[in-house]
């Protein structure tokens, strides 16, 4: 007797529902058993995870605030992946975003410069990240090279292009040497939504990102487009929809996303550009893009839920004094489960008795 | 059945809001880490500081810590959550916490902040650091009397002001010794990275470098110039067990008596805004046993952190020549003053290199 996996001749739609309700159960029920091992409570542990960030205005907002570079840049991943279009750089377009926007938050330092400043800084911010999200699609389309490849491996070139500023030309001059530039003016910071809190401008325009994309995938000729070009490339080449268009078009639009995401968060949470602005949002954003299953509204769950890890792992950090890595091991555990049960989407178990598939076969 | 349930939930409350007061009767003190605790090198160093302080005034305070919080958004998160779970004091243990530091302060300014090694305060917000350039005199003194080759190997983080006065003080020491000495210097751009430290070591070696000296955090490099037969000086903590036939000595960051003394003052209602610089003097930080070396060297050592610790010597001792020739303005009397040395942007003559950023 034997067990394998086996691909379902349809997708089932009521696993869909049921498995992300599975993967957090599994994953209570594992980190109860852990958190026992480490004489922990698990009931309180579960508690400072799950509950105690959802009980306080600050923590909500604190959820939010970290949800919305994952989300935004995220959309714009689900749009390429969709396509079948693999930009694994966001990290890098993030970082360039953040660059180009700087670069008019650098130069109208202490000139009154006025209200422009800040909408000057998204678009050209929004602009170059598209653009540098173009240099591995155009590559893809012309060369055929893998955009997996370039589009990571730019990431790396952006960080250093952003290191050599703050430690060169833009460093703060009043700044002791340390890499990192003067704090931003006013008008070239992101406006706070409520006063004394974190959160910012920054989220509403996720909100608009996460609405928009979904009227673009559910409701336009673009959007189905690009749905069958990932989905059925011969159907779509027989449909006359350009595939090598949508690569670029999906890039940059992805670009773009993260290039926003990187200016509201230097001139929002950090207030000034430096190294390490971003822990990794560009990849995060890619288990963030296949946690809300490539959909616009999965994603703005998926982007909280991960979220609510963080500001939950922290709170257990603090409330229960659990060690830094208990937290990485719950989210990888969570990711685990969360894509294990996800493959039954797909495929389902069968028992395979070998004797009878060789009478089968001899006979 | 219902009473005694009803009983055993009011015992539990009351169990609880007791086991609350007396957990509200402690200070709570936080502290925010860069690296892992297991990073044998800074953040280990800052963790054994929170250890020392435990274990004087653990019936007093109850301590919590978040490690491995990066230098970017999250920091200012994590230090509000600090403040809102009750901590009363927190130390913030890395440059790069400044900014968010200095906002958290301002937003509450009923919490004392305390931030390692940077330059903004608050009524409310203390900075401390220590003078490891002191330190490092002595290592140049070593260095240039152990190295056969003349060539030191200099490994750095960040051209900061703190690790570019560390290798002028290396340089200006060795310098007494050896006036032809040379240094080769690889900047890592990272306080912690084991591969990126150890490749700089063997790339040092490889140019010359018979003596390694480090401004990263792992004891990475130690172990290279283990293999390779050379001589290294540890960095933050103790390495001696990375290089028992290598290690010449190591600044060894002490932070538990500045803690215990800060915490002592916030248990007593002293505490006030301060800018703690302190050295050898102030036992900030010390020299790990002078090792590897004869002892005529070792007594060179010696005397120098003896005569560092008295006042009567200063690394930056007038004149001060920088790379261009010209002598350095001398604003501190007989030695550059703590303003330049804390923002000490140049190389003095003699290092065959240019600043990077300059």
């Amino acid at each position: 007797m034997q067990l394998v996996l086996e691909k379902r001749t349809e997708r089932s739609n009521t696993i869909a529902l049921v498995s992300p309700l599975v993967a957090i159960g599994l994953t209570i029920v594992t980190m109860t058993i852990l958190f026992a091992v480490l004489g922990k409570n698990p009931l309180l542990a579960l508690h400072a995870y799950f509950i105690a960030p959802l009980t306080d205005s600050y923590s909500l907002q604190e959820i939010a605030v970290k949800a919305t570079p994952l989300v935004m840049i995220a959309i714009g991943l689900a749009l390429c992946y969709i396509a079948n279009a693999w930009n694994i750089g966001a990290e890098g377009q993030f970082l360039i975003g953040a660059v180009a926007g700087s670069w008019i938050a650098v130069k109208t330092q202490g000139t009154d410069a006025g209200v422009w400043v800040l909408p000057a800084m998204l678009v050209l911010a929004a602009a170059a990240g598209a653009l540098y999200a173009l240099i591995p699609a155009i590559c893809r389309v012309r060369f055929g090279a893998s955009e997996i490849l370039t589009s990571l491996m730019l990431v790396y070139v952006a960080d250093l292009f952003l290191d050599y500023l703050v430690r060169g030309p833009w460093r703060d001059p009043n700044g002791f040497n340390f890499p990192t530039t003067a704090e931003f003016d006013s008008v070239a910071t992101v406006p706070l939504l409520i006063e004394g809190g974190r959160l910012h401008l920054g989220s509403i325009i996720a909100l608009l990102v996460v609405a928009a994309a979904a009227i673009l995938l559910g409701r336009t000729i673009k959007g189905f487009e690009i749905r069958v070009v990932g989905a059925a490339p011969r159907a779509a080449r027989f449909g006359g929809f350009n595939a090598n268009q949508l690569i670029i078009l999906t890039f940059a639009v992805s670009g773009a996303l993260a290039g926003l995401a990187g200016i509201i968060e230097v001139a929002g949470p950090v207030g000034h550009l430096q190294p390490g602005i971003s822990p990794g949002y560009g990849f995060t954003a890619i288990i963030v893009a296949f946690l809300g299953r490539l959909n616009p509204l999965g994603i703005f769950i998926a982007g909280l839920f991960l979220a609510l890890t963080f500001i939950g792992g922290e709170q257990a950090q603090i409330a229960m004094k659990i060690p830094l890595d208990v937290t990485k091991v719950f989210q990888g555990i969570l990711l685990f489960y969360v894509l294990a049960c996800d493959s039954f989407i797909l495929y389902r178990f069968k028992l395979v008795f070998p004797n009878r598939q060789v009478a089968r076969g001899t006979g | 059945m219902r009473k005694s349930l009803l009983a055993l939930a009011t015992g539990l409350l009351l169990a609880g809001s007791v086991s609350a007061a007396s957990a509200a009767d402690k200070l709570k003190v936080g502290f925010i880490y860069l690296g892992p605790i297991g990073d044998l090198g800074w953040t280990y160093q800052h963790d054994q500081g929170r250890l020392a302080l435990e274990k004087e005034l653990g019936d007093k305070i109850e301590v919590t810590y978040l490690e491995k919080v990066p230098e970017g958004p999250d920091a200012e998160r994590a230090i509000e959550q600090l403040v809102r779970a009750g901590n009363k004091l927190i130390f913030t243990t890395s440059f790069g916490y400044m900014d968010p530091t200095l906002k958290v302060a301002k937003k509450y300014p009923n919490v004392h902040f305390e931030h390692a090694t940077g330059y903004k305060r608050n009524a409310n917000m203390s900075t401390y650091s220590s003078k490891w350039y002191q330190g490092r005199y002595i290592q140049g003194l070593i260095a240039a009397k152990m190295s056969k080759s003349g060539v030191l190997g200099y490994i750095g983080s960040f051209p900061i002001p703190e690790v570019v006065s560390g290798i002028n003080a290396t340089i200006l020491a060795a310098q007494t010794i050896n006036p032809n000495i040379k240094v080769k210097i690889i900047w890592a751009n990272t306080w912690f990275d084991p591969p990126k430290e150890a490749d700089a070591a063997k790339a040092l070696i490889d140019q010359g470098a018979d003596v390694i000296m480090q401004h990263t955090d792992s004891p990475a490099a130690m172990q290279i110039a283990s293999e390779r037969g050379k001589l290294a000086f540890g960095q933050d903590s103790e390495m001696i067990k990375f290089g028992p036939k290598t290690q010449l000595t190591s600044i060894l960051d002490t932070w538990g008596p500045y803690y215990i003394a800060r915490v002592k003052a916030e248990l007593d209602g002293t505490w006030k805004s301060e800018d703690t610089w302190g050295g050898l003097d102030s036992h900030m930080f010390a020299m790990a046993p002078y090792t590897n070396m004869p002892d005529d060297v070792k007594k060179i050592a010696e005397d120098a952190q003896a005569a560092i610790t008295a006042g009567k010597l200063h690394p930056f001792k007038c004149p001060v020549i920088g790379q261009d020739g010209k002598e350095i303005e001398c604003k501190g009397g007989a030695n550059l003053d703590d303003g330049q040395i804390l923002g000490m942007n140049f190389y003095v003559k003699g290092i065959d290199d240019k600043l990077p950023g300059k």
